[in-house]
């Protein structure tokens, strides 16, 4: 049985990564699981400078669910290059970036500065609903979808991957877009813009009133989307939005996508990713499924 | 030090107060690790309650492995948690947080509303003098348990019992001197003391709050403004699960 799976010439060791922005940059969670495990790790945006991220309260829980709006705090790509991908380095498994940036100059500094750092591959954020400028800004227009896709694409030396937004009208006209302009790999959903009100206190629950939703209550959703966006692009497509459990990422492998994500799973359960690794052995050693593309609607 | 997800079997629980709920843990290793100040993440089981709970430790009895968490029930997690009874079982992740670091000299220990709990494993372990200062809206818990602790004065917003007023009223009225102060508790009430400790020259260590999700300084959640660019976030930020929840006044922003 071969769990690996093959992203734009980028060898995994298994299809299963971690959501950028719920994993940091595996330090913390590396007291829990074994990062050699993971197909990849894809680390919290990183920006040419550091940002301080929005005000706080910064997170709340819904039902089957939970609201962000951290706002991107990063350290700068400075630190991040001398610190975090270093001890990424150490662990046989891949690098993924995510970039982020206010302006398409600023997402062009961060892919250019790790031009010669040992890293596998860049996915692009232009999908956070939780910052003013940049972020979705980018992604919810073809048009600029497909400007900044071919912009990063001229300067990237790994990879590009395209994180898209669940928040427009069809998802399928970005990510077809993202393709357009060059894009590797696509990878979604990023959460769906979502509003909590704490009703005794008559005010709003996140400091930014609005935040993105994550967790089982998006995966419906984002299902859907994987399927849709996996039928109308050749590109290969990383599934992610409320994966808790292997049947969860067996879903989304099963709607077309060629790896998987977990996010907000790892804030229930730190060896989330590890168990989903091992649920997808068993689950291919029942049905008697020699690799990951065995794993695909009837 | 090492943090361990493991699952803790509940020895006992009560009602300690209107809303107040005193829980007795058995378990596996946190207990061991841990120090005054620390927290545990506590994992619900209905399962749309994705996000654990951090909870201050109250009590910790290294040698049979138990912990004591007294928390307030202020929403659904909390109200599941208050059906534990003896014999279920619990999912923990800890010994979380950094706890307070133990200092010379004569020390003031200050609890505001449900920031009480984590100060009195703070008074049963501090060895030197110490005066403990407890403030309450109305009804008090855990007197007597902070008493056999040390000397204590308390503070009810009715006046129902000790100085009426504010623990900062209650240190005023009865002149308490201190070398080295410890607090938890509401954010005016720990505004005050940081003020009141920068007045009087004490060094201050105070322990905060915030929403968290990973528990663990992942997700960057929980943060609270520093004084200072701080070395991991290189922004005005800290973590109040890694590099908190107890730090020293100056430090933050409040």
């Amino acid at each position: 049985m071969n769990l690996g799976v093959n992203l734009a010439g980028v060898q995994l060791k298994n299809p299963v990564m971690t959501a950028s922005g719920t994993f940091g940059s595996g330090v913390e969670y590396s007291e829990f699981v074994d990062l050699n495990r993971l197909g990849a790790v894809v680390t919290k945006g990183v920006a040419n400078v550091p940002w301080p991220g929005n005000p706080t309260p910064r997170i709340a829980e819904v039902t089957g669910g939970m609201l962000n709006a951290i706002g991107l705090q990063n350290p700068g790509i400075e630190t991040f290059c001398k610190r975090d991908i270093p001890f990424l380095k150490q662990f046989d498994t891949k690098i993924i970036v995510n970039v982020c940036g206010k302006t398409t100059e600023e997402y062009l500094e961060v892919v250019e500065r790790l031009s010669d750092e040992p890293v596998d591959m860049l996915e692009i954020n232009i999908s956070c609903p939780n910052v003013k400028e940049g972020g979705i800004a980018f992604g919810q227009n073809p048009c600029s979808v497909e400007e900044i896709t071919k912009a990063v694409k001229k300067k990237a030396r790994q990879p590009v991957i395209m994180k898209l937004s669940p928040n427009v009208t069809d998802i399928t006209e970005t990510a077809r877009a993202a393709e357009a302009g060059g894009a590797d790999v696509v990878s979604l959903i990023n959460t769906l813009t979502g509003m909590k009100i704490d009703i005794h206190r008559r005010t709003f629950a996140l400091a930014n009133q609005t935040g993105g939703l994550s967790g089982p209550a998006v995966k419906p959703v984002a299902v859907r989307m994987v399927y849709q966006v996996s039928h109308a692009v050749k590109v290969p497509v990383i599934g992610m939005g409320g994966i808790l459990t292997a049947e969860d990422a067996i879903e989304f492998l099963l709607a077309g996508a060629s790896a998987v994500a977990v996010g907000t799973a790892n804030f229930h359960n730190p060896s989330a990713t590890l168990d989903i690794v091992r649920g997808i052995e068993e689950y291919m050693e029942r049905y008697g499924m020699e690799q990951i593309s065995d794993i695909r609607l009837r | 030090m090492g943090k361990k997800k493991e699952t803790a079997v509940v020895l006992s629980q009560e009602r300690i107060g209107a809303g107040i709920m005193s829980l007795w843990l058995q378990t596996k290793e946190i207990a061991k690790e841990a120090a005054p100040g620390q927290f545990v993440s506590v994992y619900c089981k209905d399962g749309t309650r994705l996000l654990p709970r951090p909870i201050s430790l109250c009590e910790i009895d290294r040698e049979n492995k138990r912990l004591r968490l007294v928390y307030r029930i202020a929403g659904k997690g909390t109200e599941e948690f208050s059906h534990l009874a003896a014999g279920d079982s619990v999912d923990l992740l800890g010994p979380l947080g950094n706890g307070f670091p133990i200092q010379e000299g004569k020390a003031l220990i200050v609890g505001g509303g449900i920031g009480v709990p984590p100060m009195l494993e703070l008074a049963r372990t501090l060895p030197g003098e110490k005066v403990l200062v407890m403030g309450y809206r109305d009804e008090t818990y855990l007197e007597e348990e902070l008493r056999n602790a040390g000397p204590l004065l308390l503070a009810t917003e009715d006046g129902s019992k000790g100085t009426k007023g504010t623990v900062l009223d209650a240190i005023r009225e009865n002149s308490v001197k201190a070398d080295v102060l410890y607090a938890c508790g509401p954010t005016p009430m720990l505004r005050a003391l940081k003020a009141y400790a920068g007045e009087t020259g004490m060094e201050a260590w105070i322990s905060m709050e915030e929403k968290m999700a990973c528990g663990i300084g992942a997700c960057l959640a929980c943060v609270c403004q520093s004084a200072g660019v701080d070395e991991h976030s290189q922004v005005k930020n800290k973590r109040v699960c890694k590099e908190g929840p107890v730090f020293n006044a100056r430090e933050v922003e409040l």
